[in-house]
């Protein structure tokens, strides 16, 4: 009987090396930056966090960043979704390459696509020209934000579904159809609760995406107190005035209510996954 | 096609929808991605070249421009290689290896890409800042980190951490230890199976991880707009540099620079695409999101 040991036996050389390079390198770069936030976030206490986190600004700016990102999430979630369906069911052409498009917002730079977001919308230019004269305004409105989160986030929902659709024994589908279901209801009752938990999972890591997102956004937003403020723009507005433990506090809230949420999302997830019976 | 095979018209299949819902869907995806992935793209060239090709090429004459390229290549040439050595390592224990705890490190090892690109850079601010951990004794002793050349190598390495890790690991992992086995009962040293066989088995996916792991330390904004202090000409990186000019009203010398990027965006997802599709059972074959 083997007793209990740190690794198993291996013919392979090298575990010491890779293992300790491994750990040398990611306590460096990664756990040593990261306990420095812990460090100051226990300085501050939780009443110092708490202090911050009822600051006037930062709740407006926390209501904002949060809001929308799962605003953005959903509408992601639901265009995701159709995307997804479209590239792996239907035959048009260019398919192949607007495959490949989707993962545009993961490869360009947020500030360009900032830049270029922001001047589609401005209120003489391109789209913003066409929508001014009904009176709505995107650029420098909390419309801007949201307009600038659903593209930074939209890869995450169709890639996450379109795994799963491509999956789809159709048998099951025929099944439904031969037992007299319309297509329909043969796509609402059978083929969508297949995927809801993908599209809870594609939700969740677009919303993070969302909330976190500062590149694409501080050109369109106009990041005005109270109305288009995200929190990661105050959180570099404090660190502007040396503020290190105002930009700490905003962190650590930020980064507990992501956690939150994400974990109802994962609890939703499970659930799910037992009333639908599928990964 | 045999006649029996065609189906009457007016019957439609039951595994799909009407051609006109079919149609109606396909209309309302494309219109989806033309608005928001596909226009952001045009307006980037569009903008750039307003004011014609010669004045195109004129802004990449100003030195600070020149500098902001020469910053972002000197970073990514530093932060590149190490997290490429530092995924190989990872994975080559990880998935090489049983060992106690080895989900929790690859959980850590994902970690930097659930914290905010800002966040990042705070991080590195709190140790090495003016009023960071270390700040007064770096003051003392002359050294620089933020608003310097290592601070945003740092916040670079940080953000694009995972890449290559994430790629090497399920690729390892799926192609088990037999070769290695193999090379070494033949008499191979380590280091010389590592080589010849290990390093030939991954290089499809190693260059992969490579490529995204490269795009994402050349246009990362958040974390280094943070560290770097934004001093023209020595601090700015590519991005950096567009956001100045954006915000000088400077319209197309910035959008002239962001077509640079956005070009290293598009070959990046053609090479990607290529890869997938040439070598796509070289590459890890679980999802990439």
């Amino acid at each position: 009987m083997a007793t209990l040991r740190f690794r198993h036996a291996s013919a392979l050389p090298g575990f010491g090396l890779a293992l300790g390079y491994t750990l040398f390198y990611l306590g460096l770069v990664v756990l040593l930056p990261l306990a420095a936030l812990v460090m100051q976030a226990a300085g501050l206490g939780p009443r110092g966090i708490w202090a911050v986190a009822t600051e006037p600004r930062v709740v407006a700016a926390l209501r904002i960043s949060f809001g929308l990102a799962f605003a953005a999430a959903l509408v992601d979630c639901l265009f995701g979704l159709l995307i997804a369906w479209v590239l792996t069911r239907y035959a048009f052409p260019g398919r192949k390459l607007i495959d490949a498009a989707v993962d545009l917002p993961f490869a360009l730079p947020t500030a360009v696509a900032g830049i270029a977001l922001a001047t589609l919308y401005a209120p003489n230019e391109w789209i913003g020209a066409l929508l001014a004269p009904y009176g709505i305004k995107v650029a420098f409105t909390p419309a801007g934000i949201f307009v600038a989160l659903v593209f930074v986030a939209l890869p995450f929902t169709v890639r996450t579904v379109q795994p799963l659709i491509i999956e789809i024994d159709r048998s099951i589908e025929e099944a439904s159809a031969t037992l007299g279901a319309g297509r329909w209801q043969t796509v609402r009752r059978v083929i969508l609760p297949m995927l809801a938990p993908a599209m809870l999972t594609g939700f969740a890591l677009a919303f993070a995406r969302a909330v976190s997102e500062y590149g694409s956004v501080i050109f369109i937003a106009g990041n005005l107190p109270y109305v288009s403020e995200i929190a990661p723009v105050l959180i570099v507005i404090k660190l502007e005035e040396y503020n290190y433990p105002g930009a700490t506090a905003i962190a650590v809230i930020m980064l507990a209510l992501a956690f939150c949420i994400l974990l109802a999302i994962n609890l939703l997830q499970a659930w799910s996954r037992r009333r639908f019976g599928h990964a | 096609m045999p006649d029996v095979l065609v189906r009457p018209r007016n019957v439609s299949s039951a595994t799909t929808e009407r051609a006109v819902v079919r149609a109606l869907l396909i209309a309302l995806a494309l219109a989806f991605l033309a608005l928001f992935l596909i226009l952001p793209v045009v307006v980037v060239f569009a903008e750039a070249l307003r004011k014609g090709v010669a004045a195109y090429f004129a802004t990449f004459g100003d030195p600070d421009a020149q500098a902001a390229i020469g910053l972002t290549l000197t970073v990514v040439a530093i932060a590149v290689p190490l997290n490429m050595v530092f995924g190989i390592a990872a994975s080559w224990a990880i998935a090489k290896f049983e060992f106690v705890g080895k989900n929790l490190l690859i959980t850590l090892i994902d970690l930097p890409f659930s914290i905010s690109p800002v966040v990042s850079g705070l991080i590195y601010v709190l140790l090495f800042g003016a009023q960071g951990y270390f700040g007064p004794w770096l003051k003392s002793h002359g050294i620089e980190i933020i608003f310097a050349l290592p601070g945003i190598v740092l916040a670079t390495m940080f953000v694009t951490f995972p890449f290559v890790a994430r790629e090497l690991i399920p690729l390892m992992e799926e192609q088990g230890n037999s070769d290695e086995e193999a090379a070494l009962t033949l008499g191979a040293s380590g280091l010389r199976a590592f080589l010849t066989v290990t390093l030939p088995n991954i290089r499809w996916g190693l260059l992969y991880g490579v490529l995204l792991c490269n795009a994402r330390a050349m246009g990362e904004f958040g974390a280094v707009a943070v560290v770097s202090g934004h001093v023209r000409g020595f601090t700015n990186t590519m991005p950096l540099h567009v956001e100045i000019l954006y915000n000088e009203y400077n319209f197309a010398a910035a959008f002239a620079m962001a077509s640079l990027l956005t070009l290293l965006a598009l070959v990046t997802l053609a090479a990607k695409t290529l890869l997938e599709m040439h070598y796509g059972e070289a590459l890890a074959r679980t999802p990439r999101v």
